[in-house]
């Protein structure tokens, strides 16, 4: 394990923890915005300077390894490596802290009082600290801990908690099973395949797969807009996936994944055509795009994978740049429906043009973040399942018409009177240029995030590929000696056994 | 072939550095001046025109039918690489001519048209990615080279028909033009994918054999052919408004002349005859798939011609004249190889380029067009000829009440997409949404949503 020239880790993620206590003792709430923008941007260039780091560190090499902090406190303490950046999450973290970033920065002055930077404070710490650990109890915890703020918000609101309570402790409960029957086993490798059962239901109902998905509509129906977009944007679902079941669970685990999410596309990019709240439209198009990631994992060649996790960042950023469009245009009009034309483009040029710019990344225009990745995906699809394959271009090209018919029902169609000016401020103006300038500037030069992505896909099948190679030996012990597996290939996902292979 | 590349790199430069100057700049939110965004365009046309047919030129003096440019691979990760290729052959350089002749003349004319325009940035930014989305398709050496810029054509497409996005009719039609983009697109990049998964190249060389067009032979067997072919006719359908999707072109017009000159006259809704050209030694393997490629261009001929006849606005008249005569070579394309030999490709694209000119000619004469009959008529002395009046004594009454009320209705084709699938669908999603509703409000034990449940807007769909 290599040592990054500075604990950037440790940073990234004390560094909001501080903010929240901070911001706690601070009544003003247009200070606490000042200092949770100041806090964020200080999260935001350590998660930058971990990722560059270990671009620098591992520069050249063709199987980086995991790096850890220097000045590692955390490690002295509890007596492990806790913190770690590894090729998957180097540029997650950085997107992470970005989200957090841009949604504190672009907060309304009318809003302020009502958002809670101490609680996305907070909710920051746990997500960077849940992507920055491979330790599968700690990831465990920190997605249970990520899941409270979102409650307190919606109390906050006076809103219902119900739903949102019911999903959630289900999904820890599940979690916290699945994981301890798992971790039974040494290390996963030899464990039953039916222990997976309760992880793959957490992962469906953190992801949102259909039909455990009903939580997240209302959540943003309740929430406020920013703490939902946080909640969902960076796809923890996914993430727990990567950690928790996809080095160690059997194939058909996987598949059952791949096929509640590609019927999750496939369904909610129709549901978000016919939503008339601009809240439960924007969910659904989330749920769609967000499915198409799980699909990936599940399409172990390292094509597939690699375009999955493009699919990851360009989704992350993008439906960043829808859902931030969105929360402009409600702090200036309040809660819209889709159910008229409401024509503001004449009013707000520039967040037309970054909803329209996101929304085709989100569904891999050329030009785009997205489309590599997407074509990437789809061709992995193809060559695995065609009818998968099928299933997703079906779903982009459902969530194409409903983002272009939501782009006309919000800035078109009629024409919008006002007498206040409703241009958006330098803040927002800065947020739509850093977004729209990541989805197109990665849309004309993607090798490097590709290749970025290839590294972390071939890690995953390695690590994938490393566990079942130990779970046969420990099955080879008791079989024949002419039975005896001799070795796994992740790409035909097959195994020798003596001269046969077996699928 | 140093010459040869440089000039490449101007014909598909020269757009995409339009496109960045003026895209970046809207994206500052500052106003370029007109006269500056309309020298932008025509300087880089005129490069483009310069450079390509300074190409041909040299094709021409050394009888080179197929020069490749490699421009190198844009992404490469072990097991898949995505190249940038353009390729100049018999087909693509007559395109990309046609394209930036046809371009050019409309960015000039619409300079004018569009003075004062409020939109006239937007009208420009979006001509520029349209200008773009030709150019790449045009010379594609890729599929997927060609898919990109076929969707920039799409895109740009549906963003001007609803140019005028201050009334809702123009944006109505734009989501339904787009709407038949999408299905258009995915059935293209499914037959990219599937061709792909088929040969493993993406490139037209390996996929059309070693012969330069027309004369390749595509090395999939003629069941895989019929396969992918299907796709490609749903794709090419799609985008040229064959059968049964018609009904998006005369929609189209709501948009600014000289975009529906440039788009639905001439460029754009030859792209559909266009693929199928490009992939004709693949059609070739297939005469299931020849006989359904003419069946449809037939049909849409038809259609098209009766339906032309009853239209009451030069621009309606005009795009389903256009659709008839696509229709025509859409047939052709379908027809004439299989039965003369792959050399019967010149016919269809010798008809593109023709109907291309004369179409952008008359669609950029229908503002005035009262002012030129009353010339004609004036000139002669009389009224002009009405033209239909032997299909008036020879057909009776009551079949001419029905072809006219068939006419008029546009065969019905939009409306049996809207009564079997637009409609179907959405009343699904509908339903769909209420059980979910229901359902969190029986978990809340209370209605959780806090505004009152808005019955879903299928009607933007469609114009009713």
């Amino acid at each position: 394990m290599s040592e990054l020239h500075f604990p950037f880790l440790e940073a990234a993620v004390l560094v909001p923890l501080v903010g929240a206590a901070v911001i706690g003792w601070v009544r003003d709430s247009e200070r606490a915005h000042r200092l949770a923008i100041v806090f964020s941007a200080l999260t935001l260039l350590m998660a930058i300077g971990a990722w560059q780091d270990f671009a620098i560190i591992h520069a050249g090499e063709t199987h980086p390894s995991v790096a850890h902090d220097r000045w590692d406190v955390l490690s002295q303490i509890i007596g492990d490596q806790v913190l770690v950046v590894d090729e998957l999450t180097a540029p997650l973290l950085p997107m992470i802290a970005l989200l957090y970033f841009l949604t504190i920065l672009t907060t309304q002055k009318t809003k302020i009082r009502r958002f809670g930077f101490g609680l996305a404070l907070t909710s920051e710490m746990l997500l960077l600290g849940a992507f920055a650990s491979r330790e599968p109890w700690l990831v465990v915890g920190l997605l249970s801990l990520g899941t409270i703020p979102p409650y307190f918000g919606l109390r906050h609101r006076g809103k219902p908690t119900r739903v949102y309570v019911v999903y959630m402790s289900l999904f820890v409960a599940l979690m916290v099973l699945g994981w301890a029957l798992v971790a039974a086993d040494y290390d996963g490798a030899t464990a039953p395949a039916w222990a997976f059962v309760p992880l793959m239901l957490a992962v469906f109902i953190r992801s949102g797969l259909v039909p455990f998905h009903t939580w997240m509509p209302d959540l943003f129906e309740n929430a406020s807009f920013g703490n939902a977009l946080l909640l969902a944007a960076p796809i923890p679902g996914a993430y727990a996936a990567i950690r928790l079941i996809v080095p160690f669970a059997p194939d058909w685990v996987l598949e059952c994944i791949a096929y509640v999410a590609v019927a999750t596309a496939v369904y909610a990019a129709g549901m978000s055509l016919v939503q008339a709240d601009l809240r439960r439209y924007f969910c659904y198009l989330f749920l769609s795009h967000s499915a198409l990631v799980l699909v990936g994992l599940e399409i172990v060649t390292a094509v597939g994978l690699t375009g999955a996790l493009c699919v990851w960042l360009s989704v992350g950023i993008a439906v960043a740049g829808l859902g931030l469009t969105l929360r402009a245009i409600e702090a200036r009009f309040g809660r819209l429906s889709l159910s008229g034309y409401r024509g503001l483009y004449e009013h707000t040029p520039a967040l037309a043009l970054c909803f329209a710019i996101a929304g085709l990344a989100s569904v891999g225009f050329p030009g785009t973040l997205g489309f590599v990745g997407t074509e990437m995906l789809l061709d992995g699809a193809v060559d695995t399942y065609p009818f998968v394959g099928a299933a997703l271009l079906l779903a982009m090209c459902l969530t194409g018409i409903s983002i272009v018919r939501a782009y006309f029902l919000l800035f078109t169609g009629s024409r919008h009177t006002s007498t206040v000016s409703l241009r958006v401020g330098w803040r927002e103006r800065f947020a739509v240029i850093v977004l729209a300038g990541l989805l197109v500037g990665g849309g004309f030069y993607p090798q490097p995030g590709v290749a970025s992505r290839h590294e972390a896909a071939e890690r995953i099948r390695r690590d994938r590929a490393g566990l079942f190679n130990r779970s046969l030996e420990h099955y080879a012990d008791q079989m024949p000696q002419d039975e005896q597996p001799t070795h796994f290939d992740p790409v035909a996902r097959t195994v020798n056994v003596a001269d046969r292979k077996v699928r | 072939m140093l010459t040869e590349t440089l000039l490449a790199w101007i014909v598909v430069g020269a757009p995409t550095v339009l496109l960045c100057v003026l895209g970046a700049w809207s994206l500052t939110g500052r106003r370029l001046s007109e006269r500056f965004m309309a020298r932008a365009v025509q300087a880089a046309i005129v490069a483009g025109l310069l450079a390509s047919s300074a190409i041909l030129t040299i094709m021409l003096v050394s009888d080179s039918r197929h020069i490749v440019i490699e421009v190198g691979h844009w992404v490469v990760v072990p097991d898949y690489h995505f190249s940038l290729r353009f390729m100049f052959d018999r087909l693509s350089v007559p395109f990309v001519i046609l394209s930036y002749v046809l371009c050019g003349t409309i960015g000039s004319f619409g300079s004018r048209y569009l003075h004062r325009e409020t939109g006239f940035n937007r009208f420009f930014v979006l001509y520029a990615v349209f200008l773009l989305g030709m150019v790449a398709t045009s010379l594609a050496g890729t599929i997927e080279t060609l898919f990109a810029g076929w969707e920039l054509v799409g895109l740009s497409s549906a963003l001007l028909v609803a140019f005028y996005h201050e009334r809702p009719a123009p944006v109505r039609n734009g989501l339904r033009v787009w709407s038949v983009y999408r299905v258009s697109d995915a059935a293209l990049l499914m037959a990219a994918l599937m061709l792909h998964r088929m040969t493993g190249e993406g490139n037209f060389d390996a996929l059309m054999g070693t012969g330069s067009w027309p004369f390749g032979e595509a090395t999939i067997t003629g069941g895989q052919a019929l396969v992918v072919g299907l796709l490609l006719v749903v794709a090419a359908a799609g985008k040229s408004a064959l059968v049964p999707f018609s009904g998006w072109l005369p929609r189209a017009m709501e948009g600014p002349t000289p975009s529906s000159a440039v788009f639905y006259g001439s460029l754009s809704v030859h792209l559909g005859a266009f693929l199928l050209l490009r992939v004709s030694p693949v059609l070739a393997l297939s005469p299931l798939l020849c006989g359904v490629i003419v069946a449809l261009g037939l049909t849409t001929a038809v259609l098209s011609a009766i339906t032309e006849r009853v239209q009451t606005d030069i621009k309606s008249a005009l795009s389903y004249a256009s659709l008839t005569q696509v229709g025509i070579i859409v047939a052709e394309i379908g027809l004439l190889p299989p039965l003369l030999g792959p050399w019967a490709c010149y016919i269809p694209l010798v008809h593109i380029l023709g109907h291309a000119c004369l179409r952008t000619l008359q669609f950029l004469r229908a503002p005035t067009l009262l002012q030129d009959y009353r010339l004609l008529e004036n000139a002669i002395g009389a009224r002009l000829p009405r033209s239909n009046a032997l299909l008036q004594l020879l057909i009776p009454r009551p079949i001419q009440i029905w072809f006219y009320r068939f006419a008029m209705e546009r065969c019905y084709l939009d409306a049996w997409l809207d009564d079997f699938v637009v409609d179907p669908v959405l009343r699904l999603f509908q339903s769909l949404d209420g059980l979910e509703r229901r359902w969190t409000t029986f978990l809340a034990g209370r209605p959780s949503h806090p505004r009152e449940h808005v019955q879903p807007t299928a009607t933007i769909f469609e114009e009713r």
